[in-house]
């Protein structure tokens, strides 16, 4: 099954409510995943700098050790480094070879990106989901189908700057599309068939695509079911496949668009009675910007 | 009027209750308050009662019908009505995909738009909505009437038997074996009693179209096997 959860504010005096209110909606969908969960958060970033989010154990000293200009937030399992942008390939050199045992697992401007095996429930409190604030950000709890129950296999993935997806569904040709993507340099940390996807849409707009247009060409190129919700820097897209197979509900607002598997999932949110609730229609692409 | 309040009391509660009434009970009109888009709201019944639900419903809604008139104030989600056998069920917003899949009798009236495959393999229902429906709609249906007001999507009656399917909107596709058919009277008569027990009364029976199977594909016929 999967569950898929995604808040897009509008108002920004709700920002500082995002974290919590992504919390509940991803505790909503625990009947729906209760293998593993995972959120990208697009927080505040700083001009000139980068974060990079790591995961792995003993995190405390990493950002000491590589120095410089260089700050860390650990959370949990996870490490949020920020740097200065120029220093984005001395610092991926520097974890590779002094700590190779520690996972990058989002990178750019604005994005953290948290993701464990567990409840979700419990995974959102392990990492302080309640208090981040932000302008969107999306979810997803796990029912493994494709890959092992590992916190690799969990939701979201990024393989891109600024860039995650969360999946729900299986994709029947993601081998034949990774062979296609690896030689372009799209690069792959798991054998999940979601990542396959978020690594297509990656080089999609590589080649410069809009994000509208990544999604467009998508319906051509990938096989399955599926319903996407994805981030970006300033961006967020729904996306279902023509057969609309798996279920998907939204409800948007003067104030935001949010995205749920079931209607449950979006019961917390602000104004919801008034809410303009539709359900996504297959095949379509919807995209909100950021202004 | 007993009113059930699901933020503090449980949906299994709620539908015990209504499962639970004796033969000839005087509560014969419930009010379902906080619904929050729970599953499986109002299943099973079997009692000539009206149960409202104020907001929207998860989904299977109003599953398995017998007897009863369910009217749901907001969107209900995937399966509503349900292998439904006999009553009403209402639905003032959307409903999500395979709304009144499979079921034998009864009405179901969607007041908005219904998603994808509504009405696959009905039965015998009636369904009446009043926006548009999605793609695959009344896939294998075998009798029964789904009237349309506004368009349906791809590939509408795909493998249908003999239910009869009324569009006043576009379709924008036909599945295997779907096939225009002529309007005669008694087809007329037929969409005047639905749309009105569905409360619309002023639609132009002349504005829609008749749908139905082309009655190829019963037999396999090696001929046919493309169109499968």
């Amino acid at each position: 099954m999967c569950g898929i959860v995604g808040l897009f504010l509008k108002d920004s005096s709700l920002e500082p409510q995002l974290g919590s209110l992504l919390a509940d909606m991803l505790e909503t969908m625990t009947g729906r995943g209760p293998d593993s969960a995972g959120f990208a958060v697009y927080g505040s970033g700083g001009a000139g700098r980068l974060k990079l989010t790591v995961r792995g154990q003993a995190l405390d000293s990493v950002a000491a050790d590589i120095g410089g200009d260089v700050r860390g937030e650990v959370r949990d399992t996870h490490l949020v480094l920020s740097i200065p942008a120029t220093e984005e390939a001395h610092v991926r050199e520097w974890l590779a070879s002094h700590r190779p045992d520690l996972r990058i697992i989002g990178a750019g401007e604005r994005i953290e990106l948290y993701k464990e095996v567990g409840l979700p429930a419990d995974v959102a409190r392990r990492f302080g989901l309640e208090k981040m604030s932000g302008t969107h950000g999306i979810g997803h709890t796990r029912m493994a189908t494709e890959s092992a129950v590992t916190t690799d296999g969990a939701h979201p993935f990024s393989t891109g700057a600024d860039q995650c997806l969360v999946h729900n569904g299986s994709l029947s040709n993601h081998r034949s599309l990774r062979r296609m993507l690896e030689p372009k340099g799209i690069a792959f940390a798991t054998d999940n068939d979601s990542e396959v996807a978020a690594g297509y849409l990656s080089w999609k707009l590589q080649e410069g695509a809009t994000l509208a247009t990544a999604l467009q060409d998508s319906l051509s190129d990938l096989d399955g079911f599926f319903t996407f919700v994805i981030g970006t820097e300033s961006g967020f897209a729904v996306l279902r496949d023509p057969i609309s197979c798996k279920p998907a509900v939204m409800a948007e607002t003067d104030q935001y668009v949010a995205f749920g598997s079931e209607y449950r999932a979006l019961v917390g949110l602000p104004g919801i009675e008034k809410a303009r609730v539709f359900e996504p229609e297959p095949a379509r692409v919807y995209v909100w910007e950021r202004n | 009027m007993p009113v059930v309040d699901l933020a503090v009391t449980s949906r299994r509660d709620l539908n015990s209750r209504l499962h639970g009434l004796a033969r000839n009970s005087n509560e014969t009109h419930w009010r379902v308050e906080n619904p929050q888009g729970e599953h499986s709201l109002a299943v099973g019944l079997d009692a000539p009662i009206t149960v409202e639900i104020a907001g929207h419903a998860g989904y299977y809604c109003a599953g398995m019908n017998q007897q009863a008139t369910v009217v749901v104030e907001g969107n209900v989600g995937v399966g509503v009505g349900e292998n439904m056998m006999s009553g009403t069920v209402h639905v003032k917003g959307d409903a999500s995909q395979s709304a009144g899949a499979t079921a034998h009798g009864g009405l179901l009236v969607i007041d908005g738009n219904a998603s994808a495959r509504c009405g696959i393999s009905m039965k015998g229902i009636n369904i009446v909505v009043k926006g548009s429906i999605g793609p695959m709609s009344a896939f294998m249906a075998q009798s029964g009437t789904l009237v349309v007001l506004g368009d349906a999507g791809d590939a509408l009656g795909d493998s249908i038997y003999e239910a009869r399917l009324f569009v006043r909107g576009a379709v924008k596709s036909l599945g295997a074996d779907c096939i225009e058919k002529e309007m005669r009277d008694e087809h007329r008569e037929e969409l005047r009693s639905l749309l009105a027990a569905a409360g619309v009364d002023d639609a132009d029976i002349a504005a829609f179209k008749r749908y139905g199977s082309a009655r190829t594909l019963y037999n396999f016929h090696v001929d046919n096997a493309a169109a499968y």
